[in-house]
This record gives C-alpha cells, sequence and structure tokens, in this order.
C-alpha cells in the first residue's frame, strides 16, 4: 500500500483506495474476495479456533470434574464472562441477558476482531474498515431490539416508543417525528458508522503517519530527516490508541446493543 | 466533510468510490461471518461455557454441602464425646459415693464386731475368774475340813477333861474360820 509504494520521490497522501484494494479472487461476481475480505475470513478462522479451544476445555473441565481453570481457560472465561456479567447481565438481568447473549457476545467478539487487525503487521487494516460488518451488525442490533420490543409489547411497543407517555397530545406532532428519526434511523446509522468511521479515521492516520515517515527517512534530504523519528514516534503513538479504540469500540458497539434491546423491553419510555 | 477529504486525497480520475455506498462482496461476505459467527457461539460456545459454568456451580454447592454435612457429623461426634463424659463423671461420682458409704458401712461394722469382740472377751474373762475362784474356795474347804479335823483331835486328846473350855475352843476356831472366809 503507500507504505511501500512511495518510491518517487514524492509524498503519496492515504486515500479512499486504502479501503478498495484490488480484488483477487472470483472477480465481477457477489463473492467477490479482496485483502480485506482475505482478512475478514482469516479473522474468522482465528476466532473459531480460538473459541473452539475454550469450548473444548470448558467440555473437559465438565467431564473430568476438574473445577479449577488453567491460564488458558481463565482467559476464556474472562472474555465471555466480561459480555455476560459486565455487559448483558448488567443492563438485561440474567434472564433477558442470557436471552441476547449469542448475539451480544458474536457482536463484540466479532468487532474486536475485525478491529484488532488495523494495527496487526501485515494486515494493517481493520476488517471492519469496510462499511459491510458495520452495517450488518447494525442491522442484526436494530432487528433483535425491534424483535425484543414487539415479543414483549406486542404492538405497544411502537406506541410506547413513538408516543411517549406523559406528554401533551398536541406535543405528539413535533415529539412523534423526533423519536421515529432517533429511535428507528439514528439508532442503526450512528452504531454502523461510528464504528466505521473510527476504524478508517484510525487507518488513515496510521497510513499518514507512517507513510510520512517513509517519505522523511528515504526521499527527505537533510534536517528534513529528523521529522521522520517525529513521525514515527507519532506513528506509534496512535498504534497504541488504535488497540484501546479497537476494544472501545467493540464494547461500545455491544453495550449500545444492549442499552436498545433494555430500553425495548423496558416497560416506560 | 469525511467526504471531502476522500474526495480531495483522492488520485485523479477515475470515478471515486463512496465509503457509505457497500459493495455486493463486502455485504456477503460480512453477512457470511456474521452468521457463521451467531451460530458458533449460539450453539456451541454458549451452551458449553453455560454447561460448565452450570457444572462448576453445582459442584461449588455440592462441595459446601459436604463440609456442612462433615460439620455436622463432627459436632454431633463431639456431642456424643461429650455426654459419654458426662455420663462417665456421673458413674465415677456414684462409684465414689457408693465405695464411700460402702467405708463407712465397713467401718460401722468392724467397729460393732470389735465391740462385741470386746465384750466377749471381758465376759469370758470373768467367768474364768469366778470359776477360779470357786476352785480355790472348793479347795481352801477341803484343807478346812482336814484341818478342823486335826484340831479336833488334838483338842480332844488333850483337854478332853473340861467340856466348857473344849466346846469354847471349838466355837472360836469355827468363828474365826468364818471371819477368814468371809474377809
Amino acid at each position: 500500500m503507500s507504505l511501500f509504494t512511495a518510491e518517487d520521490g514524492e509524498f503519496h497522501p492515504p486515500s479512499i483506495y486504502e479501503f478498495y484494494p484490488e480484488i483477487v479472487l472470483f472477480e465481477g461476481t457477489p463473492f467477490a474476495i479482496n485483502r480485506i475480505m482475505m482478512i475478514r475470513l482469516i479473522v474468522l478462522g482465528v476466532l473459531l479456533v480460538l473459541f473452539w479451544l475454550w469450548t473444548r476445555k470448558f467440555q473437559q473441565s465438565v467431564k473430568t470434574g476438574q473445577l479449577v481453570p488453567g491460564r488458558f481457560q481463565l482467559l476464556g472465561e474472562m472474555a465471555l464472562n466480561f459480555v455476560r456479567k459486565s455487559i448483558a447481565h448488567d443492563q438485561l438481568g440474567e434472564k433477558d441477558g442470557d436471552r441476547f447473549l449469542p448475539l451480544l457476545t458474536t457482536i463484540f467478539f466479532m468487532v474486536l476482531g475485525m478491529n484488532i487487525t488495523g494495527i496487526i503487521p501485515f494486515a494493517n487494516i481493520a476488517g471492519t474498515s469496510v462499511i459491510g460488518i458495520p452495517l450488518v451488525l447494525a442491522l442484526a442490533a436494530y432487528v433483535t431490539f425491534i424483535y425484543a420490543g414487539v415479543r414483549r409489547h406486542g404492538v405497544k411497543f411502537f406506541k410506547n416508543s413513538l408516543f411517549p407517555s406523559g406528554v401533551p397530545v398536541y406535543f405528539y406532532t413535533l415529539v412523534t417525528p423526533i423519536e421515529f428519526l432517533s429511535t428507528f434511523i439514528l439508532r442503526p446509522v450512528t452504531l454502523a458508522l461510528r464504528l466505521l468511521m473510527n476504524m478508517i479515521a484510525g487507518h488513515l492516520l496510521l497510513v499518514l503517519c507512517f507513510s510520512a515517515t517513509h517519505f522523511f527517512f528515504f526521499q527527505a534530504e537533510g534536517i528534513f530527516q529528523l521529522f521522520g523519528a517525529g513521525t514515527l514516534l507519532f506513528g506509534f503513538a496512535f498504534t497504541l490508541f488504535e488497540i484501546l479504540v479497537a476494544v472501545l469500540q467493540a464494547y461500545v458497539f455491544t453495550l449500545l446493543t444492549t442499552v436498545y434491546i433494555q430500553l425495548a423491553l423496558a416497560d416506560e419510555h | 466533510m469525511l467526504e471531502r477529504i476522500f474526495t480531495a486525497t483522492a488520485p485523479e480520475g477515475g470515478e471515486t468510490p463512496n465509503p457509505l455506498l457497500p459493495a455486493d462482496y463486502d455485504i456477503i461476505w460480512s453477512a457470511v461471518i456474521f452468521v457463521i459467527l451467531l451460530t458458533f457461539f449460539w450453539f456451541k460456545v454458549l451452551p458449553g461455557f453455560k454447561n460448565m459454568l452450570d457444572e462448576r456451580a453445582k459442584a461449588i454447592e455440592g462441595r459446601l454441602a459436604e463440609a456442612e454435612e462433615a460439620q455436622r457429623a463432627a459436632e454431633h461426634r463431639t456431642a456424643a464425646v461429650m455426654a459419654e463424659q458426662e455420663q462417665l463423671r456421673a458413674e465415677a461420682s456414684s462409684i465414689r459415693e457408693e465405695a464411700r458409704s460402702e467405708g463407712a458401712q465397713i467401718l460401722a461394722e468392724l467397729k460393732e464386731q470389735a465391740s462385741k469382740d470386746a465384750e466377749r472377751l471381758a465376759e469370758s474373762t470373768k467367768s474364768s475368774l469366778v470359776a477360779e475362784r470357786d476352785a480355790a474356795a472348793r479347795s481352801l474347804q477341803a484343807e478346812i475340813g482336814a484341818l478342823a479335823i486335826e484340831l479336833a483331835s488334838r483338842i480332844v486328846g488333850e483337854k478332853l477333861k473340861d467340856d466348857k473350855v473344849a466346846n469354847k475352843v471349838v466355837d472360836d476356831f469355827i468363828s474365826e474360820l468364818e471371819g477368814k472366809k468371809t474377809k
């Protein structure tokens, strides 16, 4: 990418084409695969293997009656319990929390796994930095919280959401469009865009820092080469920052989904 | 704004892709990955996880119950031991009491026996003394007879002429004997 292509003596800023690498397989079909799709599939494989190993550990510990988990098993328990307890049970209570746990767990680990490739060497781009995954997950969250509301309250769910109680009737002309916009349009849109833009911006920042470093070190002359040290330092700092963002965005996406479900389940709005 | 940045930074020529519009393959692969992961977590990972947690909770509860059971048994045992000790103590004290009363009884019996023995001894001593005195009296009487005969024969032999004198002598002698005897 631009880290390695700036060889003609000009500085190449990162561009939107970062996110549209050339297609390497099945070109022209709906199953076309480019570099980012490949990264996603690799992440899928890693997640499957990792959690399969953890599940096997769990099953073994049940079979052997071994109560004390090993280090590896404990790590898996902590990861799964983070979503289960700190997110699902805290927001929804144990019963509803367990009901929606599969979706929440999937969202959290999928977002986290896809985000973290943004700073993993040789991947260097987040699987979530193209809109597909944010959109699909936001859609899943959207469908789920509407399902939760309709399942609990029937048609009254829409009435509760659009016509909140305690508001004078004539205000509904104002409140209802706002509620409709915020609940049924902005929620999924913000979910998807927040994640997507965070990942795009993070990637662009890192590319900017490192391609500038490359430019300063190899193309600039004299004193300007020293700027490279500064940009390298910035690149390093932003790499650390991107780790934080990757975890934080996974957490935020999952937490917001949970909160939307919780609001849909709540009796009063 | 982001779009403007993209447009500004895009190389010249060619259409600028809109990052908000998904390509078909993008959506399809995202959906495929999501469905695979959801199924995997839903039907494989989470049930295994939950099962493990349940088993662990059960096992921990079981162990707690076991410990409680053990504690109860220990308490029971302690109570039994204490009751036994109490019983033994009571038994010991009753034995002591019995022994004491028995001892007192034995002592009383012995005392009685001893006093009886002493009485009997005194009795027998007294009777033997009486018997000896009788025997001595008897032997003395026999000797007195002989002495009397001897005296009589002497008086008869020498001073038989004076009856009055003879009679007085005899009387004196006898009264003398009588006085000796009663003394």
